[in-house]
């Protein structure tokens, strides 16, 4: 009986050592988050010159919205639609990837609201960003 | 005698497995989302890593 209960407690410390080693860190080094975060990067200096404008902003949810689609020049507005699906694809995808390449798929929506916190306090001052009560200039 | 005592071990034992599968490593998600955010926005690395736009996803990340 001692034997036993040796043997199941042995087991549970095994079991909690190899979690905490796995935890350590997040696995984001895998090809389709590398594509992803690059496509992302390459983005980026053409949604910056929007963020700064305004016409584009921060979710709270970890995507990006129009803002204010008034401040950017009409013909330049089915662009801008555009880039933001775009880079909201490319984020959803992003979030999968993460959960996906650490073995737990059901972490996506919990990766996904990590991210848009941390956007968001990454995010340049004079950028908008979305809080519980609606937009808010950094 | 015995299967009271098997009992409470599996009864502490198995809710612990269950915690294992669903925690979620809240800081290490942190630090993940903060590294990606750094590269896709380019936050880190303006003067000291300019050839930050070179890397490919052919070359195998150091660590």
């Amino acid at each position: 009986m001692k034997k036993i209960l040796f043997s199941l407690m042995l087991l549970s410390t095994l079991l909690v050592s190899q979690f905490v080693a796995a935890a350590a860190d997040m696995e984001v080094n895998t090809p389709a988050i590398s594509a992803v975060k690059n496509s992302m990067q390459a983005r980026h200096g053409q949604l910056a010159p929007f963020y700064a404008s305004g016409a584009i902003g921060l979710t709270k949810d970890g995507y990006i919205a129009v803002k204010d689609a008034n401040a950017v020049p009409l013909a330049q507005r089915g662009g801008l639609t555009g880039l933001v699906k775009s880079e909201n694809a490319d984020r959803a995808n992003l979030y999968k990837e993460i959960a996906q390449a650490n073995g737990h798929p059901e972490w996506q929506a919990e990766i996904q609201s990590t991210f848009a916190g941390r956007w968001i306090d990454k995010a340049q001052s004079g950028w908008w960003v979305q809080g519980a009560g609606g937009w808010t200039q950094k | 005698m015995k299967n009271w005592m098997l009992g409470l071990a599996l009864v502490s034992v198995i809710p612990a497995c269950v915690t294992i599968n669903i925690y979620f490593p809240a800081a290490a998600a942190e630090k993940a989302a903060d590294k990606i955010i750094d590269d896709v926005w380019q936050l880190k690395n303006g003067a000291e890593k300019p050839d930050v736009n070179t890397n490919e996803p052919g070359t195998p990340a150091a660590k």
